[in-house]
């Protein structure tokens, strides 16, 4: 359970890790960020990179701000920091709700929201986060800089479209809509520990009727994803009891489940369609007016 | 690689290898064997310590990133022999049997009732999720930092 040898460097500016990735990406060498995956899995065995490139020392790395329709949120940004509203109102609120129920305390105040992008985990909490409300990761080799949408960033379970020599520096996660209400669902056998099927979702009422509807799912399928059909059963729609179950009932088709040898399929396929209708109840209670989480 | 560290008050300069945890460091080269070692990979909460003021896995802590920070062990909460109000209640409430989880847990709690001393029974619930004991139960290790919690609001740091 020991780490495999390797060589440390402490770069102190992007693009000194910039430099560094260029030059050692080819043979291995991996950022080093919270370390909440990567050690472990050093420990495991699992990983063996000859460098790594702590990247703790640069400095403004942990920004977290919002910027006209996003909030930008830097490398070092820890899960811990959101524990409170890093934005007033709703969008704040939601953040913090959900930065709860990522692993242990103690490893949330290391771990970092984009380190949990660019790991790629299937039951990542930030990972359904950006895949719901849309966001966009900037990337930086020395060879200058792109942001990739959500939509094209995850390949599979732990896998992403960033190359080897490129640093995510941050994430820009989208603001929800205006008035808009969210909730989310978790399940798992102890706090802390990986979800097993989660869900976002969120809506705003206009006239009565559910619009901008948005409902993600995590931990169920390889990669976490916005569910159009399911979405687009509630758009339109008066919310209430039935028509969340009546929507939620479609991801049963919908989706394609992870299995593993303590969850077959169907459990995660059930599992789908109860988190669904559990967020969504708890958006329909935060609706403003209500108390909670009401943008 | 060259470290200077300062441990529970008192300064440190050592020479690790980048592949050495914070928790092996503290143990093998400072003999601070009061930090405890079970699964290595961030689950059983044994390892956790306080740095700058943060609780920490010491199992996925590399000792060469707490290079110019502050540690604290368990070794570190009681400064003069006596015990903290949270050993203290920990004593009280029977909130260890075979003491092996109980750094882990007095470090974490410590952090976290100084961070918040209102913390309410929920997060202290969900917050001990993350802390190992196969021995106790949890209900007194709860009711002891309930209790706790009053010498953290009094202000001051009560493990001094
Ligand atoms: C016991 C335990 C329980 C956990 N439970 C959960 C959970 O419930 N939900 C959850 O989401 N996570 C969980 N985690 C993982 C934790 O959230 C990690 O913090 C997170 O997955 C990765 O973030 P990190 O900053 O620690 O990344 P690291 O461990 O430092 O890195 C992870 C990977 O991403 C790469 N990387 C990191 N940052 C960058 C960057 N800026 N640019 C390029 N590459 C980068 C690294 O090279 C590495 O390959 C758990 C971990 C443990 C040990
Ligand atoms: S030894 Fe570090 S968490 Fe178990
Ligand atoms: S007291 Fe024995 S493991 Fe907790």
């Amino acid at each position: 359970m020991k780490a495999p040898p390797f060589t440390l460097h402490r770069p102190a500016t992007v693009d000194e890790a910039a430099g560094l990735l260029a030059a050692l990406a080819d043979e291995g060498a991996l950022v080093l960020a919270g370390g909440q995956s990567l050690v472990p899995m050093m420990a495991l065995r699992l990983a063996y990179p000859p460098d790594l490139i702590d990247i703790n020392g640069i400095a403004g790395l942990d920004r977290i701000e919002l910027s006209g329709d996003h909030l930008a949120i830097g490398a070092l940004a820890r899960h811990h920091d959101f524990r409170r509203s890093v934005v007033p109102g709703p969008f704040g609120a939601l953040l913090a709700r959900i930065s709860h129920e990522i692993a242990h305390y103690p490893i949330r105040t290391r771990g970092t929201f984009c380190g949990s992008l660019a790991h790629a985990d299937p039951a990542s909490e930030w990972c359904l986060t950006a895949a719901t409300l849309g966001a966009e990761m900037v990337l930086r080799s020395q060879a200058g800089e792109r942001a990739v949408p959500v939509a094209d960033w995850f390949e599979g379970a732990m896998a992403t479209v960033r190359e080897p020599e490129e640093l995510l520096v941050e994430v820009r996660l989208s603001r929800p809509a205006e008035g808009s209400a969210w909730g989310f669902y978790e399940f798992n056998r102890r706090a802390g520990d990986f979800a097993i099927g989660a869900a976002l979702a969120g809506y705003r009422l206009e006239g009565g009727a559910m619009r901008d509807v948005h409902v993600g799912i995590g931990a169920i399928e390889e990669v976490p994803r916005r569910l159009g059909e399911v979405e687009a059963a509630l758009e339109g729609q008066p919310p209430g009891p039935e028509a969340f179950r009546t929507a939620a009932r479609i991801a049963a088709g919908a989706v394609e489940p992870l299995e593993d040898f303590a969850t077959p399929a169907d459990y995660r396929r059930d599992l789908a369609v109860t988190a669904i209708e559990r967020a969504l109840a708890e958006a329909a209670l935060a609706q403003p007016g209500q108390r909670g989480m009401a943008a | 690689m060259k470290i200077a560290l300062t441990v529970n008050g008192r300064p440190a300069a050592l020479d690790v290898a980048p592949r050495t945890t914070l928790a092996d460091c503290l143990r093998h080269a400072l003999g601070l064997t009061g930090t405890h070692l079970a699964c290595e990979h961030g689950v059983c909460g044994a390892c956790t310590v306080i740095v700058d003021g943060a609780a920490v896995r010491g199992c996925l802590t590399l000792a060469v990133q707490a290079d110019g920070a502050e540690v604290t062990t368990v070794e570190g909460l009681a400064g003069d022999g006596a015990l903290t109000p949270l050993q203290e209640a920990f004593r009280r409430h029977h909130a260890l049997q075979c003491g092996f989880c109980t750094a882990g847990i007095l470090t974490t709690l410590h952090a976290l009732l100084t961070e918040n001393p209102d913390v309410e029974a929920c997060e202290i619930r969900e917050v001990l999720s993350g802390n190992i004991c196969r021995c106790t139960g949890y209900i007194p290790i709860v009711e002891a930092a309930l209790e706790a919690r009053a010498a953290y609001r009094r202000g001051g740091d009560p493990a001094q």
